[in-house]
């Protein structure tokens, strides 16, 4: 790998570090939240904001900008720890999550700078996505539309919707991004309700389909390259990711979903860990 | 002229369509059946054909919306709404994106296509959801009015229009204004409110009234929501007496929003003309107007029995 590949992705790897902390943190002042799914997504969220898409904290409204929707809004802390950290507001906010007139809410939302539409009813997002796409071309305008959906989320019909329209309308300036993390409230998905055989799902509605480990920088960044090129068909990324990665005692656990937020003890331990994890890479 | 709604709504679009380059048409395979197909047929490269999947074409409209482009979503009263109301309220509705849904096929008026196809709660759900304004023309002149003016209008807004043919009863000068319901008639005795395709048959009610000596004031309750309380106020405080007149359930229509409104700023005795409570039936729309109680004849009964009540209620006092 070339050095500058390399010192890119030791730059992503550092930031979905601190962010990570930042989940945690965040969510344990909140006292409730979805901290497994937000840290399977941050890697990703990651790669996104500090190095693909065309944003800018300053113009939220700007009208060439590259749109991001988190569908799976629920996993919203990891975004709002992004947008933060990019000055789409002030870091504060972060520390009243979830709290009466705060700016915050629970769930991805669209009055606050760089939100681009509604989470938390799922299966929404993919479709917001389509409109949006579909506005850009109509408009004759360069930007790319992003969405991140989760696995649960997908057995939301409308997904299937958004997924033909999108292969019907040939949106090439579309890219999903599926977190697959294998978990959800209940149970696994597969025990829940199997999505497989997922790349065949979406290869039949006309998507070009990329299937990458959704930790793996390096994949990942080449994930949204190679989609950037497909621009006959929209590109669904299936990304294999670990509920709760980051943190020994959250990884592949259910009721890390969103039945629990870090305790103080959990917090220090889960914070330990992340920061042994920098000092290593430090060195 | 008399002229069915939705079949206008798609020439007036049309014709908007040219001097207004700000929106595009979406529809659910529904082009002919709520009249758009004119606009459509006009610019083709402003409309878009989502297919049968309603969800994805609302939280689409949403998402196009913020591009800077509204669109005016199309589809019938019942799939509006009942199978779309999570879209309408969560992708539209909380972030007030800029998307207009007309619905054809409303109420009993959707006629023989049957129960399936008849919303009697489309009105119920669209007011309940915070943020939408709710419109329902009387005629033609209002429709055009209305279009007009939901061109200027930012936000989410709902508005219904026909399948059967509506008699004119707003003069051709007439402008539609946002929460200001037009007195069509004036009278002392009792006050009629009636909405949508119902207003000229409140207004036939009105004449057959007059010749026995009772005069009804008539108010066209073209904007459900926000709900011209100053007119309708006055009005009740005048007459003391009110029958509402829908194309809807009884439950949390036109009727109810009027009885909300007057139960706080001036009780008044009310009649509710409307669907009680129950599913249409495929048949002609005079016929099952008169079957469920919602013909010119029903509504001069009603007027009647409410005047009787006032004046029970005065006695007693």
């Amino acid at each position: 790998m070339i050095k500058e590949r390399e010192e890119l992705i030791e730059t992503l790897v550092c930031k979905s570090n601190e962010l990570r902390r930042q989940i945690l943190i965040t969510l344990h002042k909140a006292g409730s939240g979805h901290p497994g799914g937000s840290l399977s997504v941050i890697d990703i969220l990651t790669v996104l904001y500090y190095h693909i898409l065309h944003i800018d904290p300053k113009k939220p409204e700007w009208e060439d900008r590259d749109r991001f929707i988190l569908s799976k809004g629920h996993a919203c802390p990891a975004l709002y720890a992004v947008l933060a950290d990019k000055g789409f507001f002030c870091k504060d906010e972060l520390n009243y999550l979830r709290k009466a007139s705060s700016l915050l809410q629970g769930s991805t939302d669209a009055k606050i700078a760089g939100v681009e539409c509604q989470g938390g009813s799922l299966g929404q997002g993919l479709s917001a996505g389509v409109g949006m796409a579909l506005g850009a071309r109509y408009l004759n305008k360069d930007f790319r539309v992003y969405v991140v959906i989760g696995d649960g989320e997908s057995q939301e019909g409308q997904n299937w919707e958004a997924a033909m329209s999108a292969g019907h309308f040939k949106l090439g300036n579309l890219t999903a991004i599926l977190d697959y993390n294998k978990l959800q409230g209940d149970a696994s998905v597969k025990e829940t309700m199997n999505l497989e055989p997922i790349v065949d799902k979406w290869k039949a509605f006309g998507w070009n389909v990329i299937e990458i480990d959704g930790h793996d920088f390096n994949q990942i960044l080449e994930a949204f390259e190679t989609a950037k090129k497909c621009t006959e068909k929209p590109t669904m990324i299936i990304a294999h990711t670990i509920k709760g990665k980051g943190v020994s005692f959250m990884e592949n656990v259910v009721s890390w979903h969103g039945s629990k937020v870090p305790n103080t003890e959990e917090l220090k331990k889960a914070l330990s860990e992340l920061n042994a994890e920098r000092k290593e890479r430090r060195n | 002229m008399a002229a069915i709604l939705r079949t206008a709504y798609g020439e007036i679009l049309a014709e908007l369509g040219k001097e207004n380059k700000k929106f595009v048409v979406f529809v659910a395979d529904t082009g002919s059946g709520t009249g758009a197909g004119a606009f459509i047929k006009k610019f083709p490269e402003r409309s878009f054909n989502f297919g049968i999947a309603e969800q994805n074409m609302f939280s689409a409209a949403a998402g196009f919306s913020t591009v800077g482009i509204m669109p005016f979503v199309n589809t019938y009263g019942v799939f509006a709404t009942c199978r779309v109301a999570d879209q309408v309220r969560n992708s539209i509705c909380y972030p007030k994106f800029n998307v207009k849904i007309v619905a054809s096929h409303v109420g009993i008026d959707a006629g023989s296509d049957g129960a399936s196809h008849q919303s009697v709660e489309d009105l119920a759900i669209m007011r309940a959801i915070p943020n939408i304004i709710v419109l329902v023309p009387a005629d033609v002149v209002e429709l055009e009015s209305m279009l007009r003016f939901l061109l200027k209008y930012k936000g989410p807004a709902y508005m219904r229009t026909s399948r059967t043919e509506a008699i004119p009863v707003n003069k051709q000068s007439y402008k539609y204004q946002l929460g200001k319901v037009p007195v069509l008639e004036n009278g002392s005795d009792v006050t009629i409110i009636a909405t949508g395709v119902m207003v000229f048959r409140a207004i036939k009610a009105g004449k057959i009234l007059e010749k026995e000596g009772i005069s009804a004031e008539i108010i066209n309750c073209s904007t459900l929501k926000p709900l011209d309380g100053e007119t309708i106020v006055n009005s009740a405080r005048k007459t003391g007496c009110v029958v509402t007149v829908e194309d809807h359930n009884i439950i949390n229509g036109m009727g109810s929003a009027v009885s909300e409104l007057l139960a706080k700023k001036c009780p008044t005795v009310t009649e509710f003309i409307g669907i009680k409570d129950h599913f249409g039936e495929s048949g002609d729309i005079d016929e099952l107007y008169i079957k469920y109680g919602m013909s010119e004849k029903h509504i001069v009964e009603a007027a009647k029995r409410v005047i009787q009540k006032k004046e029970n209620t005065h006695e007693q006092a």
